[in-house]
């Protein structure tokens, strides 16, 4: 059952990703990507399990190397972006 | 925390997401949006490092070297080399999901299949799922690594930016693509047996190769799309990595990911008039020299001196950027000469063709890094509206998006993309670093046109000359 929901919510992400996209200006492409780019890292909470969890030596070594990957595409993606787009709110004061 | 709690917090956090992609679709709020964004993964983060039985010291060397890595990274980075620094970071990200699946896999073999499927109870329909999963998230996650390192390599120019063609390239990608989907298959009927690590490992391996494989016959001109569609792929192997751990806020988030690149990916197709399929498959970049005809007339070259006094007497200049503006570090010249032009009373645009650069709106970030007024900022049909009455059109490092073959002739690879016309002005300087046929290999029948003049050099060494030249 909870599989069900699962995909059912991916279905309307799906959706929802499409709708809230497609009217975005074209000078916004660059900043919109790097930041969606760093929401993808949320795959760093299955770093956090993987790598935190009482699991075998290979297993666990599998999930630092994730999360340190993880960390990286998000901390850096989130901080980039919020670099770019100071630059283009000071230009419209 | 107890696991309701959890849940809802995830809840949280996707709408954070969710609220923060949409801020940033309008530039007044976008950079709020984007903290709203980040505000939603701290909280996913936080809250999942509040359940119960982690082991923490793994988890703080883990998070305190990636997130030296990645701010020292996106610190030093200078705003030309944005396009590689997202490659890098996407093909991270996506290499952090194949790890994840793998890592999944391990541990339910360690500690057995009956146990895992025990402890799953309703959540799984089977053990066949969760190695569907497992496959997935390592094939999405694997091809996306890859291609995104390739994509880092050909934007820095550490490799070469052309397309990459053998023979028998598209069946051989054919053959790794079937093979991989067959060993998934495989893989996932076995799952619980011992033999089964040896397939996962085969299943990555190949994976890597048709990341490797699908972005090196892409030629650099097409960067934009493949950026998008990578973008799109990390998302959708965070989506995957989610069915794996059975975790809400994984699918959500990636899936929108997944969904916004692809809008992306056909946004840019569109600007280029081409399908998705023949920006992928149709080895462009290479079969160009056989393409279009001979071109009639000679290039014009015209010196600095020259040019500026057909400048001092413009009224009204367009400047037209693109990647050699980026190459040249060009952008912060360009606003100055602007601003002079400006002062001397010519009115200024600056025209950015929607794919323009090596990732969807790079343009527009340079010239805003510069300081360039929004209000010059134009579309393409904006200026196309008003090009006849353009006097001087400046082309700064652009090529294939004010090829006017893209109108004129049937056969050119680029017939039909939507171009900047910018031959249709008084008359057209076109700065440039030497007479080849540039990035894309397509000869580009402006050069020939008798309004076109130009000038040869490094693009920020030329502008600097003619910043010198008013100020004289």
């Amino acid at each position: 059952m909870e599989l069900i929901l699962l995909l059912f919510t991916f279905v309307l992400a799906a959706f929802l990703g499409f709708e809230l996209i497609s009217k975005v200006p074209s000078q916004l492409h660059t900043p919109l990507m790097s930041g969606s780019n760093a929401i993808s890292g949320i795959t760093i909470v299955g770093a956090l399990i993987a790598s935190g969890q009482e699991n075998d030596a290979i297993s666990k070594w599998l999930g630092l190397a994730a999360l340190v990957l993880a960390t990286i595409n998000v901390v850096g993606g989130y901080y980039v972006t919020d670099r770019m787009l100071s630059m283009f709110k000071t230009k419209k004061d | 925390m107890p696991e309701p709690i959890i849940n809802v917090s995830y809840i949280v956090a996707a709408i954070l997401f969710i609220l923060g992609m949409k801020m940033l679709g309008s530039a007044s709020t976008a950079v709020k949006g984007n903290r709203i964004s980040s505000l939603g993964m701290l909280i996913a983060v936080i809250v999942t490092l509040s359940k119960s039985d982690l082991d923490y010291t793994w988890i703080v060397t883990g998070l305190t070297l990636g997130g030296v890595v990645g701010l020292i990274a996106a610190k030093r980075v200078q705003m030309t080399g944005m396009p590689e620094l997202v490659a890098l970071f996407n093909g991270f990200g996506g290499l952090a999901s194949l790890l994840v699946g793998w890592s999944e896999y391990e541990k339910v073999r360690s500690g057995g299949w009956a146990d895992y499927l025990e402890s799953a109870g309703d959540a799984m329909p089977g053990q066949w799922f969760l190695a569907l999963v497992i496959v997935l998230a390592v094939i999405i996650g694997g091809i996306t690594f890859t291609g995104s390192i390739v994509a880092y390599l050909k934007l820095s120019g550490k490799i070469g930016g052309t397309a990459t063609i053998f023979p028998l390239q598209k069946l051989i990608n054919l053959l790794v693509m079937l093979g991989t989907v067959v060993v998934g298959c495989y893989f996932i009927t076995i799952v619980d047996s011992g033999t089964a690590r040896f397939w996962l490992w085969w299943v990555i391996v190949l994976s890597l190769l048709i990341g490797v494989l699908g972005v090196i016959p892409i030629g650099g001109g097409d960067m934009p799309v493949v950026i998008a569609l990578l973008n799109s792929f990390s998302g959708l192997g965070a989506a995957a990595a989610g069915f794996v751990i059975t975790n809400t806020v994984l699918v959500v988030a990636g899936c929108l990911v997944g969904a916004s690149g692809l809008i992306l990916s056909i946004i840019m197709c569109k600007a280029m008039n081409r399908s998705l399929g023949n920006v992928l498959f149709g080895g462009f970049g290479v079969l160009t020299s056989s393409g279009g005809k001979e071109v009639e007339g000679e290039m014009k070259a015209l010196s600095v001196e020259d040019a500026y006094y057909v400048l001092e007497a413009a009224q009204s200049v367009v400047f037209v950027p693109g990647y050699g503006m980026a190459v040249a570090q060009a952008q912060h010249v360009v606003k100055e000469l602007s601003e002079i032009l400006e002062r001397n009373g010519a009115e200024v645009r600056h025209a950015v063709h929607p794919v323009a650069g090596r990732m969807p709106g790079h343009m527009n970030v340079l010239l805003a890094e510069a300081d360039v007024p929004y209000e010059q900022l134009c579309e393409m049909e904006e200026v196309n509206a008003i090009i006849p009455t353009v006097d001087v059109a400046i082309v700064i490092g652009a090529n294939d998006v004010v090829n006017p073959a893209a109108l004129e002739d049937e056969e050119s690879p680029i017939y039909g993309m939507p171009i900047i016309n910018v031959h249709q002005a008084r008359s057209v300087f076109v700065l440039k670093r030497g007479q080849g046929a540039g990035y894309s290999g397509i000869i580009n029948t402006l050069f020939f046109r008798e309004n076109c003049r130009m000038i040869y050099g490094d693009a920020k060494a030329t502008v600097g000359s003619m910043v010198a030249q008013f100020e004289k």
